[in-house]
């Protein structure tokens, strides 16, 4: 049994325009100790996937069917009391996208994490003490620093010590929402870096989202390539990677550049990602796609087994793909 | 000046043109203090953004400046086309003293010096439609008496852009346009007066990864057909080395580095330029490793260090490093580091 495992998750937003779809039928498991990186463009749907697991939606968000079993237990259908008492936090925690501007510039970062550990667990204010000094350590913060204020840290070790209080209460599972994106390369090898100690150290599963391409074949065992709202793609990196099979997986990781290749023309796909508002019809990627035929514009394919270790796919066309053939060949 | 081989790229450049050349360019800007917000008259307080550069670009090339937020490159851009008043240096643009134009001249010569901001949400008026934003800078130049007359510029530059038939986009406002499309317009804007060289700052940044690589394409095929010359400000090392010619490494307000790209990114001769290489992740996951990183923070631009700049964070630093501050250097063809013992 995965410790996590998501279930044709629905997550739509009501606007004055329509409704958004902005999660439509998402399913994935995370493993106790690994990684799934979740990849896609902007608006794709990343961080409502996210926020619905944790209950944080904002209030025109809702989740419209699905499941989201923890350890088997459905956490869905909880009451929110429970939900905020023993799973956000205990089980699950987050480090959301720009969080470490989200620090309170009142507090020394010192009692904003000892206050997360209050707030969660029954511990005396001196074991919260030593257990906020570990976390510091732990990240690479010198303790010395707690009775500093967040603007007399970098943003390099404000996000350090964001991932320190997402560890406060020893969660199994943590999310981090674009953990790196406004720092820094030097910076971001850092907190990748400590991230990946923690996990090992802890034995931590982890949800790591980003549109970048590297941070996930860095540090993720897995990897689930969303678009439009969908997995398009979903197996374990190597084989993604290696062997990418949807035309959307097999354009993104051709357009993304690697500094170690050889120098090479940058490729692009048309288009842009559809308007959740008005998604076309069949397999929302047809417009841009160049292996696009007649089904494709009215049917919308499932995610299916490609290869024997769990790489799926949700493509009409997987059979025309030869290894080899260059679909984005321009 | 400055007569270079650029090879590597996209091919040789067949012209050796230099087109704009930087000497010692320097802005620093004043330290407001206290709560009058009295200019500091200590003459040490000030932000070194930009401390004394030097550089040319040929005509037709694609030249990066590379380095971590906060190193100058934005101020750099900005004091080349004398949006911002150099504090000292000099600018020579197509054999002209840029320093020395009054503010007529300069408004003149601006035509064939543009720039794109790394926000295509920002940097345009979200109330004028595309024809209004693109023709905007012909009128302000009074090329052309009124909208009506920009039409023929405004098509050509649209198609130029790729975006097709321009009829369909002249209407749009920018809340209608993909951001892509909208950095497209963007460009369209610093094209439609025909200039020689572009200041592209961030042009992709905020650009999904599947849309940059039309924008890049667009702006190579400008400098190889047109013989456009771009000054493209990036901290994305693995895109510069895909698209520029020549790179320059910054740090501190300082070049520390500059060479044609292959070179500079198979063979980095800086300390600095190597941790920001090694710290590149790459997109494999049959090749992990997050790399040796510097240690320490990036100081701060008021009271840089003694020497040079890196010494604190540098893993080859010895005495002379805390005192004198190394010149940049030429190494072999072409290259150039400031650096004793790289
Ligand atoms: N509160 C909201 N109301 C209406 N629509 C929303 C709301 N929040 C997000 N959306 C829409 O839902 C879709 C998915 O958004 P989401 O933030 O989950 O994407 P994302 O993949 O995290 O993107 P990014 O990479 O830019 O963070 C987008 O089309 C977005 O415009
Ligand atoms: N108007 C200003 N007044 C005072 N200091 C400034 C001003 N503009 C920039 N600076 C400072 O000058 C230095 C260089 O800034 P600049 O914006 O040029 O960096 P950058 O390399 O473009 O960074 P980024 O990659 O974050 O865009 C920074 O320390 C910045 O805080
Ligand atoms: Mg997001
Ligand atoms: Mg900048």
């Amino acid at each position: 049994m995965a410790l996590l495992e998501v279930k044709d998750l629905k997550v739509y937003y009501k606007t004055l325009r329509g409704c958004v779809k902005a999660v439509d039928s998402v399913s994935l498991n995370i493993e106790k100790g690994r990684a799934l990186g979740i990849a896609g463009e902007s608006g794709c749907g990343k961080t409502s996937m996210a926020m619905a697991i944790l209950r944080l939606l904002p209030v025109n968000g809702k989740v419209y069917g699905g499941l989201v079993m923890l350890d088997g237990v459905d956490i869905l259908s909880m009451d929110d009391e429970e939900f905020r008492e023993s799973v956000r936090w205990k089980r699950i925690s987050m480090i959301s996208q720009g969080a470490m501007n989200a620090l309170n510039p009142v507090h020394t970062v010192g009692e904003q994490i000892i206050e997360a550990i209050l707030t969660h667990e029954d511990v005396t204010r001196s074991e919260a003490v030593r257990r906020g000094n570990d976390l510091l350590e732990m990240v690479g913060i010198h303790p010395g620093r707690s009775k500093d204020y967040p603007h007399e840290f970098s943003g390099g070790m404000k996000q350090r010590i964001v991932i320190a209080m997402a560890l406060s209460c020893n969660p199994d599972i943590v999310i981090a929402d674009e953990p790196t994106t406004a720092l820094d390369v030097m910076v971001q090898s850092q907190i990748l870096k400590a991230i990946g100690d923690l996990r090992n150290a802890l034995d931590l599963s982890l949800m790591l989202i980003t549109h970048d391409l590297s941070i996930i074949a860095q540090t993720c065992d897995d990897i689930a390539v969303m678009y439009g709202g969908k997995i398009i793609e979903y197996g374990s990196v190597v084989n993604v990677y290696g062997n990418p099979k949807h035309p959307y997986s097999i354009g993104l990781l051709k357009s993304f550049p690697n500094i170690k290749a050889e120098k090479a023309p940058i490729i692009s796909m048309p288009g842009s990602p559809p308007d959740l508002l008005s998604p076309p019809a069949g397999c929302k990627f047809h417009p841009r796609c160049p292996l696009a035929k007649g089904i494709c514009l009215e049917k919308e394919p499932e995610l299916a087994k490609v290869h024997p270790d769990n790489h799926r796919v949700a493509c009409h066309n997987t059979d025309m793909l030869k290894k080899g053939t260059d679909i984005w060949n321009q | 000046m400055e007569s270079i081989e650029i090879i590597g790229g996209r091919g040789t450049i067949g012209c050796k043109k230099v087109i704009l050349e930087v000497e010692n360019l320097t802005k620093h800007f004043p330290l407001r203090r206290g709560i009058k917000g009295k200019l500091a008259s200590n003459s040490t307080s000030t932000v070194k953004a930009v401390d004394g550069v030097s550089f040319s670009i040929m005509k037709g090339e694609f030249f990066g400046v590379v380095g971590e937020s906060g190193c100058g490159k934005t101020t750099m851009g900005r004091t080349i086309l004398r949006l911002l008043e150099p504090t000292k240096g000099k600018i020579v643009f197509k054999n002209t003293d840029l320093i020395a134009l009054n503010t007529g001249q300069l408004k003149k010569i601006r035509t064939k010096m543009q720039i794109i901001y790394q926000d295509p949400y920002e940097s345009m008026n979200p109330r004028l439609d595309v024809y209004r934003i693109i023709s905007e800078p012909l009128r302000v130049q009074r090329i052309v008496k009124n909208l009506h007359d920009a039409f023929p510029y405004i098509k050509e530059v649209l198609e130029d852009v790729n975006m097709v038939p321009p009829e369909k986009y002249m209407t749009r406002y920018p809340y209608e346009l993909s951001g892509g499309e909208r950095q497209r317009v963007a460009i369209a804007r610093a094209l439609v007066l025909k200039p020689d060289f572009i200041v592209a700052d961030e042009p992709v940044s905020m650009l999904d990864v599947s849309t940059r690589g039309g924008i890049l394409n667009l702006m190579l095929k400008l400098s190889r057909e047109r013989g456009v010359a771009f000054l493209y400000i990036t901290h994305d090392l693995a895109t510069a080395r895909h698209v520029c010619h020549r790179i320059a490494v910054m740090y501190l307000g300082k070049i520390v580095e500059k060479g044609p790209t292959d070179d500079l990114v198979k063979h980095p001769l800086h300390p600095y330029t190597k941790a920001l290489i090694e710290a590149v992740l790459v997109p494999d996951p049959k090749k992990r490793g997050f790399g040796e990183v510097l240690k320490g923070e990036i100081p701060s631009p008021i009271y840089p260090p003694s020497g040079c700049r890196l010494h604190p964070r540098c893993p080859i630093a010895r005495d002379i490093c805390k005192e004198v501050e190394p010149k940049l250097m030429p190494v072999d063809n072409n290259r150039m580091v400031a650096c004793y013992f790289a």
